[in-house]
């Protein structure tokens, strides 16, 4: 049973995306949208960083920033706020883990930097998410990299350099690339 | 869109939540009329004394747990029957402050990416497409995990409501998502997608293409009514079988991409090491296995008296058909097959009761699912890859489905014997 399963997850696999290309629309219904309409509402950033916006900033006008609109909750550099602590290890002295489940929270263990531009951007912060400009997204994320010790205080922040940052936890998840259908282990694994 | 609407609206709204709060909260059907009265009547302050001597108050702040970037509903699954969650009582796990006040009206859900054809579909264009009807369970990833078992953390443990009620089933009702994708026109790179809600957190996850072509929905219905606003309010992504946060609410973009997007949920909250691979995170976990809890008796509740007692429960799998449910009152050593009792449909809660006549002597009674696939419940330490000494701790671990252990003493009270 299981395996032919399998089979069928592989052979649909194999065959969805064809039967898209296949196939015409059916029912027309929908309204198209102009290449200039999905600019204005496409910033959920891939790994790669391809939909990251022009801007810049660096980790000493994050600093501003974040004393402004982040430090309330998160604390004096991200270290001891009542919410989620978003520092471990110190600038030159990234954190190596293992991470604490009370850890998760910080840079340190994103694999990508550009996942804390992304949520930064649409989701922080709380009062008013989505009130930063780009070019204080930019900043904080560099302020937060350099209170990791991931960057240096005067890296520049931008569309090019954020997604070539090498987070220190990148291999510190399992399988290391997600895959679909995943290896024949119980589902519960 | 996330914060339009006045202060007092605003508040308005939040204190018709936390009356609906009472009602998720509540520990039984008196409870439920209670917090449907309060909230009829616009009531900001839901009713919580009780006149049978039992702190509903406590309950009540257990069950709806508020902060700044969270709302935690609990399903009381000891208290109902059958295997449909009525909407006002499904567990909600919330990643922000409050609920979004979406205009459905002016709702529009966007899909872009790898595709031939962008759209915009409206409310509108959604209903008019072909739309199914379909029973399934939603349960959250962490759902039933050691830290919530009470040892170390007082807003948990007994009754089952705090320990596995973050599951729920539903008769939801909306537009297979393939039929969207086939109107936009997927191209041959686009492998996966990701989608995004219009909650305060843009709550965002990224799905496999396959699955998305397979069974998923972009639900606007939910057992007969559009669904609730702390349920996605007007659409969600209905993802069968899998873990809850796949299926994304207040849907409004998905783009078609040709890889995985972590997005900070998925690559952080939703990722558990595992010492089974070096205190390695696990990540991107799909379908729940074959699960089971019994839910009366159970931890909190006393038994009635000894003699006939009926053992009822709910069991589920995300690989499809619940094939069998065993159950056993001395702790595992023996097992019997229960009763499944209809509809037994793929991906939902199923209902099985157990003849049991208590000898007023001390037993320990746990349950076991065996799925379509084959696959049976595991114990905690297969569960969670630990050895059977370590998984004694109640650490924290997610994706949970190991089998659920109540212990019944000589004066009829019952705990929970998964860590003791």
């Amino acid at each position: 049973m299981r395996c032919s399963l399998s089979l069928l997850t592989s052979v649909m696999i194999l065959s969805a995306p064809a039967v898209g290309l296949a196939q015409s629309p059916k029912f027309n219904v929908g309204t198209p949208l102009s290449q200039e309409e999905i600019l204005g509402f496409d910033f959920m950033i891939g790994p790669e960083g391809k939909e990251l916006p022009a801007g810049r900033g660096t980790a000493k006008e994050g600093a501003v920033v974040f004393a402004k609109r982040c430090e309330v909750c998160h604390g004096q550099n991200g270290e001891r706020g009542v919410l989620r602590r978003l520092v471990l290890g110190s600038p030159g002295k990234p954190y190596g883990g293992p991470f604490k489940e009370n850890e998760k929270d910080s840079v340190a263990y994103y694999p990508y930097a550009t996942i804390a531009w992304d949520y930064i951007n649409r989701a922080m912060p709380v009062p008013k998410p989505g009130s930063l400009t780009h070019d204080e997204v930019y900043a904080v994320v560099a302020f937060l990299l350099y209170r990791n010790g991931i960057i240096q205080e005067t890296d520049v922040m931008d569309a090019k350099s954020l997604p070539k940052v090498e987070m220190p936890n990148r291999n510190g998840f399992v399988p290391a690339v997600p895959v679909y259908p995943p290896e024949p282990k119980p589902s519960w694994w | 869109m996330d914060s339009s609407g006045s202060g007092r609206r605003r508040f308005l709204k939040h204190a018709a939540a936390l009356a609906g709060v009472g009602v998720g909260a509540g520990v039984g059907a008196e409870w439920a009329a209670r917090g449907q009265s309060a909230k009829a009547e616009g009531a900001a302050k839901p009713e919580v004394q009780a006149k049978d001597g039992n702190d509903h108050r406590e309950l009540l702040r257990r069950g709806a747990r508020f902060s700044v970037d969270h709302i935690t509903y609990y399903t009381p699954l000891q208290d109902y029957a059958g295997i449909i969650t009525p909407a006002q009582l499904h567990f909600v796990q919330y990643h922000a402050s409050h609920f979004p006040d979406i205009d459905a009206q002016q709702h529009r859900l966007t899909i872009h990416g790898m595709v031939d054809r962008p759209l915009s579909f409206s409310m509108d264009d959604l209903k008019r497409l072909p739309s199914v009807t379909r029973i399934h369970f939603l349960e959250c990833h962490a759902n039933s995990s050691p830290m919530i078992h009470g040892a170390g953390n007082p807003n948990m443990g007994p009754p089952v409501q705090y320990v596995h009620g973050m599951t729920s089933c539903s008769e939801w009702t909306g537009v297979p998502l393939s039929v969207l994708l086939n109107e936009v026109g997927v191209q041959k790179e686009g492998t996966w997608l990701v989608s995004e809600g219009a909650d305060p957190g843009k709550f965002s996850h990224t799905l496999p293409m396959a699955k998305a072509m397979e069974d998923v929905l972009v639900a606007y219905g939910q057992n007969g009514e559009p669904l609730r606003v702390e349920q996605g309010y007007p659409i969600r992504l209905l993802v069968p079988g899998w873990e809850a946060p796949f299926s994304v609410k207040y849907l409004r973009h998905i783009k078609v991409v040709d890889q995985p997007y972590h997005a900070w949920n998925e690559a952080m909250n939703h990722s558990v090491a595992r010492p089974d691979v070096g205190g390695k995170a696990r990540w991107y976990h799909y379908q729940f296995g074959p699960k089971s809890v019994i839910t009366r008796p159970s931890a909190g509740l006393k038994m009635p008296g000894r003699g006939y007692v009926q053992i009822t429960g709910l069991a589920w799998s995300g690989g499809g058909v619940v094939k069998k449910v065993d159950v056993s009152t001395d702790g595992g050593k023996t097992w019997k097959e229960a009763k499944l009792q209809g509809p037994v449909v793929p991906r939902a809660h199923t209902r099985f009761t157990f003849d049991w006549a208590w000898n007023g002597e001390e037993a320990v009674l746990m349950s076991r699912c065996t799925d379509e696939l084959g696959e049976v419940q595991p114990s905690r330490a297969e569960n969670w890859g630990f050895s059977d000494e370590e998984s004694k701790k109640p650490q924290r671990s997610i994706h949970t489905n190991a089998m659920q252990p109540w212990r019944v003493a000589r004066d009829g009270s019952i705990t929970d014997a998964m860590f003791s």
